[in-house]
């Protein structure tokens, strides 16, 4: 059987089960939620601020004896 | 200024024009490929907003409608790949008053269950290639690959879905 032959059978298949949907029609309007969801906009953390955070927790990780200094300073 | 150069300098009232006009045609293509109204209104606001938080990065002599389609399909994509560990296959916008009698329910139950076991970019591509007979090339491009890879996935699906349907026990042709 070839590739196309192959594929057709399948198709016929899937189109029984699954019918391909006809221009699906959007019953409302989103933008009520997409301006929630807007609204809802998680303050953004700049980048750097993770970086500074991941090399405090290495140096942290690599010399544990620095923690009760840091803990004095901060 | 023009509304795509508006939109791109992140200005909230182009967004919503931009919105307005291609909120339909987004949500059409990935009901297409969730087959599940209310997920793909979800997913149709959770495209958008990925689209405002991208508008630095878009172009405003490139094709809005395209990059849409583009974010669409990976917001969809995104969604089958998580969903898909869920056991209760998805309600289907089509099947129930569109299939085709001669086919007996208890194959139509195995092509489903043999279908919704497909890793979520198989399934994609068997979506939109087989069930909606969208053209390579333009799966090619809301994918982000090209239509020679479209390809070989749809060849792939096939062969997995022939393996998994004759595992099921459903009769189907030669490999």
């Amino acid at each position: 059987m070839s590739n196309e032959e192959n594929n057709k059978e399948i198709k016929e298949l899937l189109q029984q089960a699954l019918a391909p949907l006809k221009d699906p029609e959007l019953r409302r309007d989103l933008w009520p939620q997409m301006l929630q969801k807007l609204s809802q906009q998680p303050a953004r953390v700049p980048w750097f601020d993770w970086a500074l955070a991941a090399i405090l927790c290495a140096v942290l990780l690599l010399f544990p004896g620095a923690i009760p200094a840091l803990l004095y300073h901060l | 200024m023009e509304l795509l150069e508006r939109f791109a300098a992140g200005d909230l009232e182009a967004f919503e024009a931009l919105f307005r006009q291609h909120q339909k045609e987004v949500y059409s293509w990935i009901v297409r490929i969730v087959r599940d109204s209310g997920i793909a209104e979800d997913l149709t606001v959770e495209t958008f907003w990925r689209i405002y938080r991208a508008h630095g990065r878009f172009h405003p002599a490139g094709n809005f409608r395209a990059w849409a389609r583009r974010i669409a399909t990976n917001a969809a994509l995104d969604h089958l790949r998580t969903a898909r560990r869920e056991i209760e296959l998805p309600e289907d916008l089509a099947s129930a008053g569109a299939a085709d009698p001669a086919v007996r329910r208890e194959t139509r139950e195995q092509i489903k269950q043999a279908f919704f076991q497909l890793s979520a970019k198989y399934r994609l591509v068997a979506t939109l290639a087989l069930i909606e007979e969208e053209p390579y090339d333009k799966i090619a491009e809301a994918m982000g690959i090209s239509a020679a890879l479209v390809k070989v996935r749809v060849f792939r699906a096939v062969r997995i879905l022939r393996k998994k349907l004759n595992l099921l026990g459903a009769e189907v042709g030669a490999k």
